[in-house]
């Protein structure tokens, strides 16, 4: 081969490599800025209304200590309700897209959402039956997190005692039928619920939203999510590889049964702690990951961290939504579907390659 | 370095598919494996690899069993390069050949320069740099193949067992895996792979393990195991074998049905 040729072709993919890794730069860039404006912007959002001008003094006095300005109930709007809600809508998002992610390259199929192995609804069942009991929300939360451990722990179980050699699909059945046990449960449980008042707070949790939520609650939800995310980003190269099949990766030296098992129970707590503190909240752990690899590509490298920014973004656009649509507040669950339904067909017409 | 298999007794859960296989391969050695479909090649590959239950009998790498290693032990050692097929997400050719320094890397780390570098340097050794920043799933199925030989070349190690690597190659492909897998002994690797061209056997190989119809394993030079009797036994089919010359002079063993 002559060497004209030969350094054509290295100067072509140097150009190409350095295109790549600007393009990601600049993705990155743009999504951070996106995710700066979109907070600010939503904190101003809301009955009570904010200017920015007023927004930057508040900070600025909280952080020096300077005497306060403002009222006590633009304060009490700020801290107590906005800006832990604002919190709560980033780390749901985040949260739901990394374990969506996780849970695509672990089964191999870019059509899984983080509920496949009964997490959200397992976790669902759990809120249901505390708010039959009357539990207080941190209760609920509780209750909430356990059972949506517990389904998992359930299906993960029973695909162990049952699969022979390859256990990806024996665990999705055996996720497909929890998952439909605990939704029967729910629907037994509304079935049998107060009529007057319960039935309608089943109902309404299950529908997803975070009215109400305050700040002791993110911190609560802010723990397992961070010990959860950890993992996952560590493990997230090897998580490559697994989509290349268990065997495949095992003679390429990756730890199979170990990566999995850590990398289930970490979207677990992500998707668990979110149904805990959200409700059901659909589609955002299946259409944010399809974005994120429309944008850079399969390689959980960038995939994992986008998904968890566009995640946070997606989510935060969407409760502003459902703050600022009508004066009467829409469940999160409702209008994620509505927008996630739709965007996923468009998707699937898009960006066909990243699933074929 | 010397792969031996011992009495190896293989198979799934309640059923045996290879019983009481042994043979070694030296380091430089390329042993072509044939047999008909359903004999038990790629289970005995898997049951070398530790993929399927192994019920008795030993795989020792220069003496030491290598049933107690880490799987990043034996990625270093062995390497596997499976048949190409379609994975469900599309990487780019660099990231699927990175994906063979995993052995090499901490468990939380990622890809060094260094790593990169060294997938660049196979690419180039196999001459399909022009492949790096394909996508994998859209090039053909013999540039994927050559892909998984970079990648499992990347993983250093002192084998390679090789699945059909020729299986869906065009004609001209076939030739070129089958001289890059020479060249590849030539350099020191141990080489074990399967065919479904008994031709490949005399093309390449130093030495030959065919599988019988009844499972048994006869293993020898080309030349002795290769003969129209035992490929008769193993295909079933009546074969001739028909010896012809290069025009540097050299003789060569062809294979032919005759129908």
């Amino acid at each position: 081969m002559d060497t004209h040729k030969m350094h054509q072709d290295q100067l072509c993919t140097e150009d190409r490599k350095k295109f790549i890794a600007n393009r990601t730069g600049v993705l990155y860039a743009v999504l951070s800025v996106l995710f700066v404006v979109i907070f600010l912007y939503s904190v101003t959002l809301g009955r009570f209304s904010l200017s920015f001008p007023e927004l930057f003094n508040m900070f600025w006095r909280k952080i020096f200590h300077l005497p306060q300005t403002w009222t006590d109930a633009a304060e009490i709007a700020l801290f107590n309700i906005r800006l832990p809600r604002i919190v709560a809508a980033i780390l749901v998002g985040g949260g739901l897209s990394a374990a969506g992610a996780v849970f695509q390259g672990l089964f191999k199929n870019p059509m899984v959402s983080p509920d496949l192995l009964g997490a959200s609804t397992g976790a669902g069942f759990g809120a249901c039956v505390a708010i039959s009991l009357s539990f207080s929300t941190f209760g609920i939360q509780v209750s909430a997190f356990i059972c949506g451990i517990s389904a998992v722990l359930l299906a993960y179980g029973i695909a162990k005692v049952v699969s022979r050699v390859e256990m990806t699909f024996t665990l999705i059945l055996t996720g497909m039928v929890i998952s439909t046990m605990f939704s029967s449960f729910i629907s037994m449980l509304k079935f049998v619920a107060d009529p007057n008042n319960k039935l309608p707070a089943i109902t309404f949790w299950l529908m997803g939203g975070l009215t109400g939520v305050n700040l002791e609650q993110v911190i609560a939800l802010i723990i397992p999510l961070g010990v959860a995310i950890v993992p996952i980003l560590l493990l997230r190269y090897q998580l490559n590889i697994i989509a290349f099949g268990d065997q495949e990766a095992k003679t390429l030296g990756v730890n199979v049964r170990f990566v999995r098992m850590l990398l289930i129970v970490c979207s677990t707590l992500l998707t668990a702690g979110t149904v805990a503190i959200a409700g059901m909240v659909g589609w955002v752990g299946l259409i944010i990951p399809h974005i994120a690899r429309l944008l850079v590509g399969p390689n959980y490298k960038h995939l994992l961290p986008l998904s968890i920014l566009i995640g946070g973004i997606f989510m935060m656009m969407v409760d502003d939504l459902a703050r600022g649509l009508f004066t009467i507040e829409i469940p999160l669950g409702i209008l994620t579907s509505l927008i996630g339904g739709p965007f996923f067909i468009y998707l699937l017409f898009k960006g066909r390659r990243s699933y074929e | 370095m010397r792969l031996e298999i011992t009495n190896l007794t293989c198979g799934y859960r309640n059923k045996i598919i290879n019983d009481n296989i042994s043979f070694a391969l030296e380091s430089g050695d390329i042993i072509c494996l044939l047999g008909p479909n359903g004999v038990g090649k790629t289970t005995l590959f898997k049951g070398l690899l530790g993929l399927v239950d192994v019920v008795s009998g030993s795989v020792r790498v220069d003496g030491e069993n290598i049933r107690a290693w880490s799987n990043k032990r034996l990625a270093k050692t062995i390497a596997y390069v499976p048949q190409a097929h379609t994975p469900p997400f599309a990487f780019s050719v660099l990231d699927v050949v990175i994906m063979g320094r995993n052995a090499h890397m901490g468990s939380f780390s990622k890809p060094t320069r260094e790593d990169i570098n060294i997938a660049d340097e196979t690419l180039a050794k196999l001459g399909i740099t022009s492949l790096r920043n394909s996508i994998y799933t859209e090039i053909s199925g013999g540039e994927r193949q050559m892909v998984l030989i970079a990648r499992a070349l990347t993983q250093q190690p002192a084998f390679l067992i090789m699945d059909e690597p020729t299986a869906n190659l065009d004609y001209g492909n076939q030739a070129r895996v089958l001289s890059q897998i020479k060249e590849l002994a030539a350099s020191g690797l141990g080489i074990i792979m399967t065919s479904h061209s008994p031709d490949h056997a005399f093309l390449c190989s130093t030495k030959v393990a065919l599988f019988l119809k009844d499972r048994s394993l006869l293993i020898g030079s080309a030349l002795e195991i290769v003969t129209e009797k035992n490929l008769q036994q193993a295909y079933g089919i009546e074969i001739k074998i028909i010896t012809g010359r290069l025009s540097n002079g050299r003789e060569i063993q062809l294979c032919t049905p005759a129908i």
